[in-house]
């Protein structure tokens, strides 16, 4: 039976922005897992040795497969190499600017900003216009008019997401953004979490993106060859789709307005290959819950609070069989959610709107 | 009652670990009391001045304390932000030690 269902505004200046302070979702309260605090304070400590390891294996097998690219460019060889360069480029630096936001990647502050700027240019993020809207999305997470990274507003637009899948519609968000901020202007909705301070450092990273992408469209058209593009830049388009996957996966069809990433959140067991591509982001849920633990100490939290939380999804596989047929209801049906099974001792601690709890 | 300028006792010098903190609430207001790895007790308002966080669910690593939901990071000895996303100082009280007893002066 379809839920009624009015069509939300997904704007961060619209109606739902009051409404979400109207109900007390804005910066609230949320449910913490319990873990005592020495054990907590163990979780979060910082090392540079884990991510250094990881950039240094990440950087070679940049190198290694871009190299392979180059030297096959011209036959179908070059085809494997790119794929792999792409994803490792635009996939892989997706979780490396996420980790590095957070200040948790390295224990050494210029390391955790050197490979976020990097990683930031790799997947076409403005650095500082990413920084304050993760921070809020770690505020309000999934909170309708206040969290500014919902990836599938209801109903969901496969149109959007097909784009997505080659970061199109963030690669034509960034040549309008880059050109709005090169030349000095936010939009308001931008305004409403970048603070003024800020925005002279959103004005000039945005004129040295511009200046980036123009020297690499002129190393192209002065040799003639695709080939410069396709180690820097349209990398950031064919190999996203991987990032997308593992995008998805992290909050669609689960609850909106609730404050329990419990409700809202995804653990998926992945095998070592992805966890390395997505460091360790598929412990989506703990991520949540101690933003500040690092992503190689996930595992650990995970197992610190499972018994607290939702069964984890088994793989990425099992995960999407939920994932795909939610999507396709919420396009009939968009008050239709999945609604996440918690242990029994516990309970959330907002639930969701009763209309949309009808499912 | 007013507090101003009261020294309040809050813990015990030892419930605190060094290079570590704890929260304190008193009158409707909630602080931040911190015991650096040099062994010297230091006190702050107790919510982050970006998003309302207790800085006490935060880690503490030398004189920095860092918030636990954006990674805010303040030096708790002076208040003094330490860089986006946290823009704002936070406010910071006298402590001493007494008899091994830890006293902020609130004012």
């Amino acid at each position: 039976m379809a839920t009624a269902f009015t069509k939300r505004d997904y704007s961060l200046i619209g109606p739902e922005a009051a409404r979400a302070a109207e109900k007390g979702l804005v910066s609230a309260k949320w449910h913490g897992c319990e873990v005592p605090r020495k054990e907590l304070k163990e979780l979060m400590k910082r090392e540079d040795a884990p991510a250094i390891r990881d950039t240094l294996i990440w950087f070679a097998a940049l190198a290694v497969s871009g190299a392979g690219g180059v030297y096959f460019w011209g036959s179908a060889w070059c085809v494997p190499f790119f794929f792999v360069y792409g994803v490792l480029y635009g996939s892989a630096s997706n979780s490396r600017w996420h980790e590095c936001s957070h200040g948790t990647a390295f224990k050494t502050r210029w390391l955790n900003d050197g490979v976020y700027y990097i990683a930031c240019f790799m997947t076409l993020y403005e650095p500082t216009v990413r920084r304050w809207m993760h921070a809020r999305h770690h505020t309000d997470t999934i909170i309708v008019g206040r969290d500014p990274e919902i990836v599938a507003p209801r109903p969901p637009s496969f149109l959007n997401l097909f784009l997505d899948l080659f970061a199109l519609k963030a690669g034509f968000q960034l040549i309008g953004s880059l050109s709005r901020h090169a030349a000095g202007r936010l939009t308001e909705e931008e305004k409403t979490y970048i603070p003024e301070m800020e925005w002279n450092k959103v004005f000039v990273q945005a004129r040295i993106f511009l200046a980036l992408f123009v020297a690499v469209i002129a190393t192209c058209v002065l040799t003639g060859s695709l080939l410069p593009a396709m180690l820097v830049g349209l990398p950031s388009l064919y190999g996203a789709w991987l990032s997308l996957v593992f995008g998805i996966s992290q909050h669609v069809g689960l609850a909106e307005d609730v404050l329990d990433h419990r409700l809202n959140s995804r653990t998926i067991h992945m095998n070592p290959v992805f966890r390395f591509i997505y460091w360790n982001m598929n412990y989506h849920l703990e991520h949540h819950m101690y933003p500040m633990v690092p992503y190689h100490a996930l595992p650990a939290l995970h197992e610190a609070i499972k018994n607290q939380c939702p069964a984890p999804y088994p793989n990425l596989f099992a995960a999407y069989r939920e994932i795909v047929p939610t999507v396709l209801r919420q396009r009939r049906d968009p008050g239709y959610f999945v609604r996440r099974e918690l242990p029994s001792r516990t309970a959330a601690a907002v639930e969701p709107d009763g209309a949309a709890l009808a499912t | 009652m007013s507090h101003a300028n009261a020294w309040i006792e809050v813990c015990a010098a030892d419930d605190i670990d060094e290079e570590d903190v704890l929260r304190f609430d008193h009158a409707h207001q909630t602080y931040a009391i911190y015991r650096s790895p040099d062994d010297v007790f230091y006190a702050t308002d107790g919510l982050c001045t970006h998003e309302h966080v207790h800085l006490a669910d935060g880690l503490v690593m030398d004189h920095i304390i860092e918030c636990p939901k954006h990674n805010g990071r303040f030096d708790y000895r002076t208040g003094q932000a330490k860089g986006a996303p946290v823009c704002i100082n936070l406010k910071t009280y006298p402590v001493k030690v007494e008899a091994g007893k830890v006293l902020i002066q609130l004012g």
